[in-house]
C-alpha cells in the first residue's frame, strides 16, 4: 500500500484510515467528517491529495497543438498559468478521467486523479510519442488548503497568493524552494492547490495548522464536493458517460466543438441529437439517504435512472444526491422515487449546486 | 431496572419489568461517526432476538440496527429520527431506539456485561 509523505503526520493526528486507489489515506480525524465539513466551510482546512497524479509534458507550441488532439480543450487561447478542467476521452466520449490542464512556463502541468494516473499516462504518452518529454512526478505532494480564511493563513507563509484568481496558478517559494500554486479546489469554496517538493510538505502543513488551518479527511472531501454539484470519477462520470450526459457541456471549448478529438464525433453528435440520459441533482423527501447505485424510478414505477452520489449535506442539512435520469425527466421539481431498502421513497429533481460556491473571481491576473 | 447488557452487535439493553429498553453503543457510535438518519420499528410489530429492528445511517453508510432480545414494540424515540445527532451525544442514554414487551426474559442470558462486553469491543476493533 502506498503512503503519501504526510502519513505519519495523518497519524500524529488521529487520523482513521482507508484503502483509496491503492494509497493509505485519512477518511477523518477525531472530531468527525461533519466538524471537519463545517470547518471547511467556516474556516479553513487542509487536504493531502498526493495520491492525485502530477504529470508534466515539455513542449511549445508543438506540443500545443498534439495536445489540442486529445483533449477537447482550448489550449491555444490558454494564458501561461491559467488552467481549465477537461476531459481525456474514449473515441465514444466516454470519460477516461477528468483532469485539470494549466499552461505552465515550459509546458504543461495535468492533475489526474488518483486511480486513473498509471492508465492516463500511458495513453497521453503514447499519443503524443517520443518527441515530447513526458513525466509522471514521484517527487511531488500535492496539498489543498479550501474555505473562506485560507486566502489570508496562506499569504503568510507565500506572500502574493492572494493576488491569484480562480484557475489561475503561479510560481511561488516555500522553505526557499519552488513551489506551484493554484487558486483552485474540489470543496466549493475559495482555495488553493499547492504543488511541493516531498521535502518540504510536512513542514508546510504544520506551519498551516500552528497558524489555525485544519486537517481535513477524505470523508469531508466527499460531501463538500457532493454539495458543491462536482463530479467524483468512478462514481458519477466514468467510460460509459460523456460530458454532455453528465451536463458538463461547459468545459468542452466553443470553439473545439466541430474539431477532431477522442470522442469528438460522439460529442457532435450528441449535440445535434440531445442525450437519452442526463446527470441531475436529487434531493430525497425527509432525511433518508441515497446512496451510490440506488434505483430510479417514475411514478409508474419503470425505472429511470440511477444515483450515482449521494450523502448527507452538513451545509444544506439535509440529504442531497446526483444520478443520472432518462432525459424526459431531468426537468427541476420532477418528481420521482429512489428504492431505498426495499421502499419508494419520493424525491425531486433540483439544481445543482446544493451549495452556493464562493469562488474568488477577483480582477487581478497575476499569471498573464 | 436491571443490569444494562450488551449484544456482539453492538446493542445495548436494559429491562424494567417485563419491559426492555434497547439502543446503540457508545462504541457502535464511535465506529459509525457522525449519525444522520434513523429508522425505528413500528410500533406493535413483533421483532426477533438478532433480528433487525432499524437502521442508523452515517456520513459515511447504512447498518443495521438488531435487537438482542425478542418482543412487540411498545414504544419508539421520536427525537432521534427528528435530530439524530442526539445518537452520537447520549447514545447510552437518551437516545435510546425501542422498547418490547419481552417475550422471554431468559433471553437476557445469552448477552454481555458491561466488562465482557468492554473487552469484546476492544478486541473486535484491533
Amino acid at each position: 500500500m502506498n503512503k503519501t509523505a504526510l502519513y505519519n503526520l495523518h497519524k500524529k493526528f488521529n487520523a482513521k484510515f482507508v484503502s483509496f486507489a491503492g494509497y493509505e489515506m485519512p477518511i477523518q480525524y477525531k472530531d468527525g467528517i461533519i466538524a471537519e465539513h463545517n470547518l471547511t466551510r467556516e474556516k479553513s482546512g487542509i487536504f493531502d491529495v498526493s495520491h492525485m497524479g502530477q504529470l508534466f509534458v515539455v513542449g511549445d507550441d508543438k506540443l500545443t497543438d498534439k495536445l489540442q488532439d486529445i483533449f477537447p480543450t482550448d489550449l491555444k487561447n490558454l494564458l501561461v498559468n491559467q488552467s481549465k478542467y477537461s476531459f481525456l476521452m474514449n473515441e465514444n466520449a466516454g470519460i477516461h478521467d477528468d483532469l485539470i490542464i494549466t499552461k505552465i512556463s515550459n509546458g504543461y502541468m495535468i492533475i489526474l486523479n488518483a486511480a486513473c494516473k498509471e492508465k492516463d499516462f500511458e495513453i497521453i504518452k503514447s499519443k503524443l510519442g517520443e518527441e515530447f518529454k513526458i513525466s509522471l512526478s514521484k517527487d511531488l505532494s500535492l496539498i489543498a488548503v479550501q474555505g473562506p480564511d485560507s486566502k489570508n493563513l496562506i499569504e503568510k507563509i507565500i506572500p502574493g497568493v492572494n493576488k491569484l484568481k480562480f484557475m489561475f496558478g503561479g510560481d511561488f517559494k516555500f522553505n526557499s524552494n519552488n513551489i506551484y500554486v493554484t487558486r483552485s479546489g474540489y470543496t466549493g469554496e475559495d482555495g488553493f492547490e499547492i504543488s511541493i517538493n516531498n521535502n518540504d510538505v510536512v513542514k508546510f502543513v504544520e506551519t498551516l495548522i500552528s497558524l489555525g488551518s485544519n486537517l481535513i479527511g477524505l470523508g469531508a472531501r466527499d460531501t463538500l464536493r457532493l454539495e458543491a454539484g462536482l463530479c467524483l470519477y468512478g462514481n458519477d462520470i466514468d467510460e460509459n458517460t460523456s460530458p454532455l450526459e453528465a451536463n458538463l457541456k461547459w468545459a468542452i471549448s466553443k470553439n473545439r466543438i466541430n474539431s477532431n478529438f477522442p470522442g469528438s464525433k460522439q460529442i457532435q453528435r450528441q449535440i445535434n441529437e440531445g442525450v437519452t440520459k442526463l446527470r441531475v441533482g436529487i434531493k430525497p423527501e425527509g432525511k433518508i439517504i441515497a446512496r451510490e447505485s440506488t434505483k430510479i424510478f417514475d411514478e409508474n414505477n419503470n425505472q429511470i435512472g440511477k444515483i450515482t452520489s449521494g450523502s448527507f449535506g452538513p451545509s444544506v442539512k439535509s440529504p442531497i444526491a446526483m444520478g443520472y435520469v432518462n432525459n424526459t425527466y431531468t426537468k427541476e421539481n420532477t418528481k420521482i422515487f429512489l428504492e431505498i431498502r426495499g421502499k419508494k421513497v419520493s424525491a425531486s429533481v433540483c439544481k445543482l449546486p446544493f451549495y452556493k460556491k464562493n469562488y474568488h473571481k477577483g480582477d487581478i491576473n497575476v499569471g498573464s | 431496572m436491571s443490569e444494562v447488557k450488551f449484544s456482539k452487535e453492538h446493542e445495548w439493553v436494559t429491562i424494567k419489568d417485563d419491559v426492555a429498553t434497547i439502543g446503540i453503543t457508545k462504541h457502535a457510535t464511535e465506529l459509525l461517526g457522525d449519525i444522520v438518519f434513523a429508522e425505528l420499528p413500528e410500533k406493535g410489530t413483533s421483532v426477533t432476538k438478532d433480528g433487525t429492528a432499524g437502521v442508523v445511517e452515517s456520513t459515511k453508510a447504512a447498518s443495521d440496527v438488531y435487537t438482542p432480545i425478542s418482543g412487540e414494540v411498545v414504544d419508539t424515540n421520536q427525537s432521534i429520527v427528528d435530530d439524530p445527532s442526539k445518537i452520537n451525544n447520549d447514545p447510552e442514554g437518551d437516545a435510546w431506539f425501542f422498547k418490547l414487551k419481552v417475550k422471554d426474559l431468559n433471553e437476557i442470558n445469552s448477552l454481555m456485561s458491561r466488562d465482557e462486553y468492554e473487552k469484546f469491543a476492544k478486541e473486535s476493533t484491533n
